[in-house]
């Protein structure tokens, strides 16, 4: 079962939300939807999931059009909203059983699958709370298992560890990698790290457009930039850097802390220390700058959107 | 729609809602049928059941409402209707279950007033001297503005993400559709056409079916105007894209 969005457009009034955006999730993929906030991520899956209808293109999921076939699309799709909206004067067992009847799933059969979520959502404990009295992570879990609770094909995940302390995020990240194996898994984010970490391709979207649609490892080759950060005692004329050959640009970023680029393929980094060495500088820090995704978002998400 | 409306009845009982409303209820009319001297039954002299009936909506107004305040508004307000909208539900299931979980509660609310039927029956003198199908058809009559004010609360909770703006619209409109189309008929504006006037307000139909005669025209007015309501809500559902 794989989600194809072709062509999709979502105004609100005049403004363009998502603006003809094309991509496809494969069955069995995990592919990560990044994207700064207010980029058109959210929109996106509430389109994906049938909550509201696009301006124009098409999505489909497993198959079936989402504006044509919107019960079939819903009974595959497993949603967990932005912000995990829940009822919370339920219970959690309550809850769970509540979506699941919605399923359309009854009797032995719906009680043995909510037992199943609590223990693989780790809500043994909880179950017999009110979802009112659980703290965010718990309730993060909640929001899980009712996205969960029918088995779906298709799981659309809006920002689902957005709001958590660091251990939460490492218990939610890993449930989702549990859940996710045998299952078609969108999920937004702006966190690189959760990317890095659960999936193997990444959407980027700015400004209602895509930026890039890539594996993670061709994404990560874009970055070809190659800094150094190096820290001084006491500040320096930039020129003096500067002169050093192969250099780029030098960019002050501290007091006495500049940000060195060089050309691609040259490790500046013995210049450096030799030009410390000979002008008798005091160099205190020197630091090889990761091309991480970090910068790779900023610099695809910075610029003003691609032109068609 | 069975299951949001078990889910919606549940949360009533939850959260007190039912038991205050019912509560209130139960204690207003059983003060003004049998406590208030104004209005006693003891002290009127003849053995009906008008206070239940007259009073009832009024009490009614106020009620309904705020049992159907939440129904949407917080939800909206919660984010849980994104929820609810992307289950296999269609809008008429999510719409039905509410309608009907409130309607249920003003059923189990009027059903203890059955109580009073018998007490007053057996007051009478001679024992058993009622109008029975007066009241038969004041009950179908009360039953069915439950319903119409149910529908008004929903279609009010339907607009505002706001609890308390929602509560006052419904009861505003409640008003109107009960009693206000009455008043007005009585303006000499359309004064050849009063009757058309007052035939669109509610208390008309109520009023034919307190008689003891169930008319169909006054059924199908009932089941017309909720439908109207519903569908309302319904096309504010489907707003949600714009």
């Amino acid at each position: 079962m794989s989600l194809q969005i072709k062509g999709l457009t979502k105004l609100y009034d005049q403004q363009k939300a998502v603006n003809n955006i094309t991509f496809e999730v494969a069955k069995g993929e995990i592919v990560g939807f990044l994207g700064p906030n207010g980029a058109g991520k959210s929109t996106t899956m509430k389109i994906a999931t049938g909550y509201i209808p696009p301006t124009s293109g098409t999505v489909t999921v497993g198959g079936f059009d989402v504006t044509d076939n919107p019960m079939k699309v819903k009974m595959i799709t497993g949603y967990l909203p932005e912000h995990n909206p829940l009822y919370l004067d339920l219970y959690v067992h309550e809850y769970l059983y509540f979506i699941g009847k919605i399923y359309g799933w009854t009797g032995d059969r719906l009680k043995k699958r909510v037992g199943e979520m609590i223990d693989m959502c780790g809500l043994t404990r909880e179950q017999n709370k009110r979802i009112e009295t659980l703290s965010k992570g718990y309730r993060q879990r909640v929001g899980l298992a009712q996205a969960l609770i029918h088995d779906p094909e298709i799981l659309v995940l809006d920002e689902p560890t957005s709001g958590l302390d660091p251990n939460q995020l490492v218990e939610i990240r890993k449930l989702i990698s549990e859940v996710s194996k045998d299952k078609t898994v969108i999920f937004s984010t702006h966190i690189m790290q959760e990317v890095q970490a659960l999936c193997n391709r990444v959407v980027v979207i700015n400004k209602g457009e895509i930026v890039a649609d890539d594996a993670l490892e061709n994404l990560m080759k874009l970055d070809k930039g190659n800094s150094i950060v190096v820290e001084f005692a006491t500040p320096l004329p930039a020129e003096l850097l500067a002169s050093l050959p192969g250099i780029k640009e030098v960019k002050p970023v501290g007091v006495a802390t500049y940000r060195i680029t060089a050309e691609a393929g040259v490790d500046i980094r013995p210049e450096v220390f030799r030009l410390a060495a000979d002008k008798n500088l005091a160099l205190i820090g020197l630091k090889q700058e990761e091309s991480s995704l970090e910068t790779i978002f900023q610099s695809l998400t910075s610029e003003d959107p691609v032109q068609h | 729609m069975i299951q949001v409306l078990f889910k919606e009845f549940n949360s009533f009982l939850n959260s007190l809602i039912a038991y205050v409303v019912m509560g209130v209820f139960l204690t207003a009319m059983g003060l003004l049928v049998w406590v208030f001297p104004e209005t006693s039954v003891l002290d009127y002299g003849y053995a009906d059941m008008d206070t239940l009936f007259s009073v009832g909506p009024y009490v009614l107004i106020f009620l309904v409402p705020a049992i159907t305040m939440k129904s949407f508004s917080e939800e909206k307000k919660a984010g849980t209707l994104e929820l609810l909208m992307t289950k296999p539900l269609t809008d008429w299931d999510i719409l039905l279950g509410k309608f009907f979980a409130g309607f249920l509660l003003v059923l189990f609310s009027l059903l203890p007033t059955l109580i009073y039927y018998f007490s007053i029956r057996q007051l009478g003198n001679p024992p058993g001297n009622i109008d029975t199908a007066g009241v038969a058809g004041s009950y179908i009559g009360l039953i069915l503005l439950g319903a119409t004010f149910c529908a008004v609360g929903i279609l009010a909770s339907s607009i505002t993400s706001n609890q308390i703006i929602a509560f006052i619209l419904a009861a505003f409109l409640c008003f109107i559709l009960f009693s206000g189309f009455d008043s007005l008929s009585a303006l000499s504006l359309w004064s050849s056409y009063a009757l058309q006037v007052k035939q669109l307000g509610v208390l008309y139909h109520y009023d034919s079916l307190s008689k003891g005669l169930i008319d169909s025209r006054d059924l199908i007015y009932f089941s017309s105007v909720i439908f109207l309501l519903l569908s309302g809500t319904k096309f504010i559902m489907g707003s949600r894209q714009w």
